[in-house]
Parts: structure tokens; C-alpha cells; sequence
């Protein structure tokens, strides 16, 4: 019963079924789902130890009835919570990607809420984006704020609702690139609907925040000292400049630049040999259906490639002169 | 009160439900991967695979009607898609004679149709393959496609812990109706904010409740000798008839890849 009526109230439109994602998006979700998962268990290993498996097995459970959850707003449709935010300005980042990770994986598996192929994406959305997005959120603004009783308010609310809004950005997206929906209106629609199911979202997390807050107030302290916020900040940072990189991207102009144009007016254009191997051939990405989502999706992978390039380079670098 | 949160496993002995975990949760991603690689307007091949979910649902024993009643569970995403017969550009199909004529295009129907056709038949063979294989034994067969031990374990504790859990939801939801009078006629239930708060209280302390729970668990736990790793029984390997199914089956998903492709 309990399942029937958390299926009603739960924000169906960000569990993707199976079908409605191709399968080219579908793997790159699963390949961003595992690198993650994998990183946030090495970091709660390191963490929690033993209490590791105890611990956020329990808080899954808990995740999942607290969805269930409700308060009526109006007419027979109600509030309730994902759960995400809270679970990550609680438990600290990468234990709370686990517990989503956990939350996602049973609703798919036993309730078929939510597909298998298209569970790395479900995970990614719902686990990763939320986690990341309202817990920076919370920690900026409870730290620029004061650190008091409004400051958490704040921090919580803004955090939750933001939150479920990034959630569905990144899931018209992904419909979007599968040729599924149309990318406004599949943005119009996904923004709209969740910046209403947000405020539910913001209310009950922060209700939740504010008894913990009054009544076991060491456990947000140790949500702040949970380790992994340093790479989390990174990673939320490396994906904000990514997708800004992206949408500016939009203006850059079609027009052929300086050689490109002179080999045309001097006619040796045709002079050049194809590459030997296209990987973004002409900043697309051939496999997405939609032509800027592929644009601007061969642009931020390319730079977060790069990216990381110069990273593990670095720290080859660094290991070298160490060492 | 209990929870009826059921597990919806069918216990049966068929030849289906026989079969390794690893072959059934394997061919089960496998048939959802070719019906997400199948093109759009393949409507034989659809057939095919929901001939095969039926002939799957009859010998094991599950019994259509079961798979075909909870497989439009995911009927309301169909929102996403509809807006597709209408922006595909394509021939006309018909035309709706509001807002000046709206154009509905073939091609635009035929790809709306093919993506909730193969939902459809995607979460049929997922209820399948949940409906002959016991959850631990699920877990078990994800085990073996690598999925890493550490998040195998939370999953499988969550599930322990489940029933629990929506227990203390369903007697928190009861309370706070026993306490939620109302006198016909007249308006209650204070405003929204409060509402949301009274929810949001239930979900923290709950939240608290579960934590002071786990270091409960983990402390007899530890009492006990745990040191972090669950140990098993050995599992029996494959047998012939799994890697017979095994075959088979990416034998015909891939002709029907082929065929469709052709």
C-alpha cells in the first residue's frame, strides 16, 4: 500500500523509463553513474569503515518510506520529498550519492519505477545532480549567512528546490538528445512543473533540517565535516563551467576562421586530407538527434576531456618530482 | 498494521524460473538493449519481442495478466513523447482543425508509437524477470556483472530494513490523521507552510530515529564479530541449460537486430 501511494505522489516525470532515452545516451549516463558510484565508495570506505554498509543501508531505507511522506496542498495532489538534498547536506556528499544510488537502483529493480538501461542517467539526475546541487548551494549560503537558525532556512530551502529543478534540466536534456521530446518544450514543461514540486521538495527538507538542527545538531556537524566536500566543490565547479562553456558556445559563429577562409578564396581547400579518425567530427556529437544538444554536448565533453588530460597530467608530473 | 509492501516474486519451479540468476538478469538487460536498438517503425520486431515476454509469462508459470497489469506503470511518461506526432517533420497524417490546423505527420505517430511500444515491452520483461528471481538472488546475479560488492550490500541491507522503515512511515501517517479533526463546513488543516512543516518534522525525525537505529544495528552487529564484509555460501556455476538459454538468446536478439536492420 504504502508503495501504491508513494508511486501517486512521487515526482513521476524524473524516474525515465526504459524506451524513452537511445541507447548512445543511455551509456553515457551508465559510463558517468559508475566512475561516481566507484569514487564515492572509495571515499565513504575511507570514511565510515565498517559502519559503511550498516549505515547508509539503514538511511536508504529511510530515504525510501520518507518519500512517502505527503502533505495535501491542494485538491487531492500533495507535496513530498526525493530526499537527495537533505540526504547530502546530512550525510555529507558522496555517502548521500550512495544512498540515492541505492534509493534508485531498488525502485527500478523491484518496482520497475524507473528503467534499467536508462538507470544510469535515473542515477545521475536524481543522485548526483541533486547531492551536488543542494549541498553547495546549502553550504554557500548557510556559510555567507551566519550560520544561524535563518541562514539554515535559507540554505535548505533554496538548496531542495534548486535542487529538483537542476534534476529536471539535466532530464529534458537527455529526452531531448534522444530525440524524444523537443528541447523547449521539453524545458518549458520539465522546469514548470518541478519549480512547484521543488517548493514541496524545499518545505519538508527544511522542516527536516530544522528538527535535526534542535535536537541533534552534531549530526549536521559531522554532515560539514563528511570528507569529499573539496572534491565535490570541484567536480560541481568543473560541470557549472562546463555547461557555461557550453551555452556560450552557442554564440560562437559559423563562419570560417582566418586559414579555413583563405584556403577557400585561393581554392586549395580541397587540398586538405581527411583525419584519419573522427571522434567529434565538426564539434558534433553524430550519434544525438539533436543538433545544438550535439554541439554543445561535443564542446563540454571535449573540454572535461582536456580537462582531465591536464589533470592526470599534473599529477603525473607531480608524482615524478616528488618521487 | 503491516506494511504489504510485497516482494513480487512468484515462487514457481519452471524451466524459467530454474535458471541461474546471472542468465535471467543478463538476458533480461539484453532484451531491453535490443529493444532500445531496434529503429523506430520496426512494428514486426516489436511483435516478436512481445511474443517472447508472453511466451516467457506462460511457461514460467506468472501468467499474462499479471505481466500485462502492472506493465503501464509507466503509462504517465508518455507525456514526454507526445509531443512528437506534431513536431516530427513528415507527411500529414491529419490535420486538427483548432488553432488555425495543427498538422499531425506520420512519421511523427509512427515514432511516438515506437517508443511506447518498446517501453511497453521493456518493462514487461523487467516485471518477468522479477517475478521468478527472489531478490538476494537478483542482487546476486547483478554481483556477477560487476556491480561492486560494497554497493550490492547497502541494497541488500536497505531491503532488510525496508519493511521496517515503511512501518514507522504508516504508523507516522496514521498518527498525524488520528490528530487531523475536521469539522465539516469549515476550513482546516492551517495553511500549506504548516502542513509542510508538520511533513517535514515527520521525515526528521524519522531521519533521526534511523540513524540512532543503524549505530543500534551496527553495534550488534560488530558484538557479533562483523568486520565489514558479508560472507556467503558458495554458488552453484552455470549449467548447460543456462549457457543453452544464454546462446539462444543473443542468437535471436541479434538476428532480430540483423532483420530489422536489413
Amino acid at each position: 500500500m504504502i508503495h501504491r501511494l508513494s508511486i501517486l505522489l512521487r515526482p513521476e516525470a524524473l524516474h525515465i523509463p526504459d524506451g524513452f532515452l537511445s541507447a548512445p545516451v543511455s551509456i553515457v549516463g551508465w559510463i558517468l553513474a559508475v566512475i561516481i558510484i566507484g569514487y564515492a565508495l572509495r571515499q565513504t570506505r575511507e570514511h565510515l569503515g565498517e559502519r559503511q554498509i550498516p549505515v547508509l543501508g539503514v538511511l536508504a531505507a529511510f530515504i525510501f518510506a520518507a518519500q512517502a511522506i505527503n502533505f495535501p496542498v491542494a485538491g487531492g495532489t500533495s507535496g513530498h520529498m526525493l530526499g537527495g538534498a537533505l540526504a547530502a547536506i546530512v550525510l555529507g556528499p558522496w555517502s548521500a550519492v550512495l544512498v540515492m544510488t541505492a534509493v534508485i537502483g531498488l525502485q527500478a529493480l523491484l518496482f520497475q519505477d524507473g528503467g534499467l538501461l536508462v538507470m544510469g542517467w535515473n542515477i545521475v539526475n536524481m543522485g548526483v545532480l541533486t547531492i551536488l546541487t543542494g549541498s553547495l548551494v546549502y553550504r554557500f549560503l548557510n556559510g555567507r549567512l551566519g550560520r544561524s537558525r535563518t541562514s539554515l532556512i535559507i540554505g535548505g530551502a533554496v538548496g531542495a528546490w534548486l535542487s529538483v529543478e537542476i534534476a529536471a534540466l539535466a532530464t529534458a536534456v537527455e529526452l531531448a538528445a534522444s530525440g524524444t521530446t523537443p528541447l523547449n518544450i521539453g524545458l518549458t514543461a520539465m522546469l514548470g512543473v518541478h519549480a512547484l514540486i521543488g517548493i514541496g521538495e524545499a518545505i519538508i527538507s527544511v522542516g527536516a533540517l530544522l528538527l535535526i538542527h534542535s535536537t541533534r545538531p552534531d549530526l549536521l556537524e559531522m554532515g560539514e565535516t563528511a570528507p569529499g566536500q573539496s572534491s565535490a566543490r570541484w567536480i560541481g565547479a568543473g560541470l557549472a563551467l562546463a555547461v557555461i562553456v557550453a551555452v556560450f558556445s552557442f554564440a560562437a559563429s559559423g563562419s570560417p576562421d582566418g586559414l579555413e577562409r583563405v584556403a577557400e578564396d585561393q581554392a586549395f581547400i580541397d587540398t586538405a586530407l581527411d583525419p584519419v579518425y573522427n571522434i567529434f567530427p565538426d564539434y558534433t556529437l553524430p550519434f544525438i538527434g539533436n543538433e545544438t544538444i550535439s554541439g554543445i554536448l561535443a564542446v563540454v565533453l571535449g573540454t572535461m576531456i582536456v580537462f582531465g588530460l591536464l589533470y592526470l597530467f599534473g599529477r603525473v608530473l607531480r608524482r615524478r618530482t616528488a618521487g | 498494521m503491516h506494511i504489504h509492501l510485497v516482494d513480487q516474486y512468484q515462487a514457481g519451479s519452471s524451466i524459467i524460473h530454474r535458471r541461474d540468476p546471472r542468465i535471467k538478469v543478463g538476458l533480461t538487460l539484453l532484451f531491453i538493449l535490443t529493444a532500445s536498438l531496434l529503429p523506430f517503425g520496426a512494428f514486426g520486431a516489436y511483435a516478436v519481442l512481445f511474443a517472447t515476454v508472453m511466451a516467457v509469462a506462460v511457461v514460467s508459470g506468472v501468467g499474462v495478466s499479471y505481466v500485462l497489469k502492472r506493465s503501464f506503470i509507466a503509462l504517465p511518461f508518455a507525456l514526454a513523447a507526445i509531443t512528437l506526432p506534431f513536431t516530427i517533420p513528415g507527411e500529414t497524417l491529419l490535420t486538427v482543425p483548432v488553432f488555425g490546423g495543427i498538422i499531425i505527420t506520420i512519421e511523427g505517430t509512427i515514432r511516438f508509437a515506437s517508443i511506447l511500444i518498446k517501453s511497453w515491452i521493456s518493462v514487461q520483461m523487467a516485471i518477468l524477470m522479477v517475478a521468478v528471481t527472489p531478490f538476494p538472488d537478483m542482487l546476486w546475479g547483478l554481483r556477477a556483472l560487476y556491480i561492486p560488492q560494497p554497493l550490492i550490500s547497502i541494497i541488500s541491507f536497505m531491503y532488510r530494513y525496508l519493511f521496517v522503515l515503511s512501518d514507522e512511515v504508516l504508523r507516522l501517517l496514521r498518527a498525524r490523521a488520528s490528530r487531523s479533526a475536521a469539522v465539516p463546513g469549515k476550513r482546516s488543516g492551517g495553511t500549506i507552510l504548516w502542513r509542510g512543516k508538520v511533513a517535514g518534522r515527520m521525515a526528521g525525525s524519522l531521519m533521526l530515529r534511523s540513524f540512532e537505529r543503524s549505530e543500534r544495528i551496527y553495534n550488534a552487529m560488530a558484538s557479533r564479530g562483523y568486520q565489514g564484509k558479508f560472507r556467503s555460501f558458495a554458488r552453484p556455476s552455470l549449467n548447460s541449460t543456462d549457457y543453452l538459454f544464454l546462446m539462444l538468446g543473443i542468437m535471436f536478439f541479434g538476428s532480430i537486430l540483423v532483420v530489422s536492420f536489413t
